[in-house]
């Protein structure tokens, strides 16, 4: 009982931290229709300046998770202009050439800067004492990590469904060019989502430190990750990721505690059973 | 991209597409006997461009001239290598030819598995499915260390002399030749295939796929046969690999092996057999250059060169080049 109770704990943090992370590649894949191999990447770097903030520099985790967050978007800003820019409405190919090209130059820079090591970010005191529930004790940074996910779909659910911009923006993913005929201003749509989207990548990368330690092949090691949770949620859909994210959450975590020798066998496994049964995604659309 | 000056030499002239063919081998085989008397004591090198020259052949199959996007196409490469050298570890198998013929065997059955598997979704979906196909093999191989050595690698292949004749020797110099004969007897038949009704109906399933249907062909069928055939050419490249090297690790089913073989691909230029060639050797060199200069610096350089192909010549090396000709050649006919 005990067991399946702390299972049930871990694969509910570590499905959150997997839809903080990905939301934001669902949201810009739907948007932008961009294949976009390099997320994992900011997510990366968001750890990575905040464990600088708040180890080296010793700041209070709450200023370093806000650094992690403003000094990603500022990195990924220019990123965007130069790069991204061209390859919307690429090819498939060409988008995933450019972001996994992308993803190389950005490990080959964090292997430079920071080196092979992992980086840990030291969490405030509060969150390293376990919390009694009554009849359970749960570690207190797993409580913390599923408020983040909770508060990050609800505040997107009602970012994206209540809002003037979120209407502005589920009107140029159903259809840009009709979008823009209508005076919305698609670039403008676009820069903001991106920027968002790597905020939020930014901001589950720190949060998930711990369930995802930060390491410069992160961005590759968790790529499929993120990936796979965007093609079985279906590409804009919040529910589907946050089921997707749930999901896989469960099937990696119970591998990991009842079959740690097979490693992520049955993860890969479950992920083509999945793309499999539902090409289209778990809330996919026909196009 | 590359299919119109393909297309012209299907109408044209069969006698210059004789020509041009015999010109490529030629070619292929004035490299081959360049390198073996340029670089002698690089022989290890050459031999291994070779086996991924069929490796990233084998990709521009499906994803050149099928429009297949995959990220997991090592998985054949590797079963071919694994095949081979199971079957001379484990059971004896040690003539060269036997072994390939295993190899292209188990890299066909591969091919299958994975065509089948990954040519169920279109787009994100698939892309990630073939993801999972190289992590899973990659799984499958380090469990099953009885068969494979797991991390270790399968060492202990102990290939007998070609045809009786020739002895691998310690300088490599049989593996190489063995490896250009290889590789030019693919090269000649891949030639064959892609110019053939099936290989022209390929094509025209990477342009549009809906037509192809409308006009009564099998799209799923097409592009399943058009896999095996790319697994067989991988698994020949694996089997070569494990007979000349010896050994065989986990770093032949890895993604990093599928990534790499598809910027060689990109940087040479899709839907184009010169053109995979071109991208290995200049990939493979680069990459003999550059990490025997700074090895840390390697992915960086890895990446900027695939940002800087997709954004100066996204046609590849020799796609840029040929329509540079072609533009030429139209000017002053």
């Amino acid at each position: 009982m005990q067991t399946v109770f702390s299972i049930g704990v871990d694969a509910f943090a570590y499905g959150m931290v997997l839809f903080v992370i990905s939301i934001g590649l669902s949201v810009t894949m739907g948007l932008m229709r961009v294949v976009n191999l390099a997320h994992g990447a900011f997510a990366m770097i968001g750890g990575y300046i905040a464990s600088y903030a708040a180890r080296d520099l010793g700041l209070a985790y709450a200023v370093a998770v806000m650094l992690a967050i403003a000094g990603t978007i500022l990195i990924a800003i220019p990123v965007e202009r130069l790069l991204y820019r061209r390859i919307y409405g690429q090819s498939e190919l060409t988008q995933v050439l450019m972001t996994i090209g992308i993803t190389f130059c950005i490990i080959g820079i964090a292997n430079y800067v920071f080196g092979p090591t992992l980086k840990t970010i030291p969490a405030p005191d509060a969150l390293r004492q376990p919390i009694s529930l009554g009849f359970r004790t749960v570690s207190a940074h797993r409580l913390f990590v599923i408020a983040c996910g909770t508060a990050v779909a609800l505040g997107l659910w009602y970012f994206i469904e209540r809002t003037a911009f979120g209407v502005k923006m589920r009107a140029a993913v159903d259809n840009a060019a009709m979008a823009a005929a209508l005076g919305v201003r698609t670039e403008v749509v676009y820069a903001v989502s991106f920027a968002v989207a790597v905020g939020l990548a930014a901001f589950g990368g720190v949060v998930g430190a711990e369930l995802l330690p930060i390491e410069p092949y992160y961005a590759l090691r968790y790529m499929v990750t993120f990936l796979v949770v965007v093609s079985v949620g279906g590409a804009g859909s919040i529910p589907g990721a946050l089921a997707a994210c749930l999901l896989l959450g469960a099937i990696d975590t119970t591998g990991r505690y009842l079959m740690p020798e097979f490693g992520e066998f049955f993860f890969y496994l479950a992920v083509i059973a999945i793309v499999w049964l539902f090409p289209r995604g778990l809330a996919g659309r026909a196009e | 991209m590359l299919s119109g000056s393909d297309t012209l030499s299907v109408t044209g002239d069969r006698r210059a597409r004789l020509t041009r063919d015999a010109i490529g081998v030629l070619v292929i085989l004035a490299l081959g006997i360049a390198g073996y008397f340029l670089f002698p004591n690089n022989l290890a090198l050459l031999t291994r461009i070779t086996a991924i020259a069929l490796l990233v052949l084998s990709l521009d199959l499906v994803t050149g001239y099928c429009g297949v996007a995959t990220l997991g196409h090592a998985a054949l490469f590797g079963a071919g290598a694994y095949g081979a050298a199971i079957a001379a570890a484990h059971f004896g198998i040690a003539d060269p030819i036997a072994m390939l013929a295993v190899g292209i065997i188990a890299g066909s059955i591969a091919g299958l598995v994975s065509g089948v598997v990954v040519l169920r979704a279109h787009g994100l979906p698939q892309l990630v499915l073939s993801i999972a196909i190289i992590h899973l093999a990659h799984e499958a191989a380090n469990k099953a260390s009885g068969w494979t050595g797991g991390s270790d690698g399968l060492a202990g292949i102990m290939p007998d002399a070609v045809f009786g004749l020739w002895q691998f020797d310690l300088w490599g110099r049989t593996a190489y030749v063995f490896g250009i004969v290889l590789l030019i007897v693919v090269f000649v038949l891949l030639r064959q295939i892609v110019r053939s009704p099936f290989g022209m109906l390929c094509r025209g399933i990477r342009q549009d796929p809906v037509r192809i249907r409308a006009m009564g062909g099998s799209v799923h069928g097409t592009l399943v046969r058009m896999y095996i055939i790319s697994g067989a050419v991988a698994g020949a490249g694996g089997a070569l690999n494990a007979i000349s090297t010896q050994v065989v690790g986990l770093d032949s089913l890895s993604f990093t092996l599928s990534a790499e073989a598809m910027v060689m691909l990109v940087l040479g230029g899709t839907g184009s057999l010169y053109g995979a060639l071109i991208g290995t050797l200049a990939f493979l060199w680069f990459e003999d250059v550059v990490s025997a200069a700074n090895p840390f610096h390697w992915l960086t350089i890895v990446g900027a060169l695939l940002i800087a192909v997709v954004l100066f010549a996204p046609k590849g090396l020799y796609g840029s080049l040929a329509s540079y000709f072609e533009h030429r050649g139209r000017k002053n006919p």
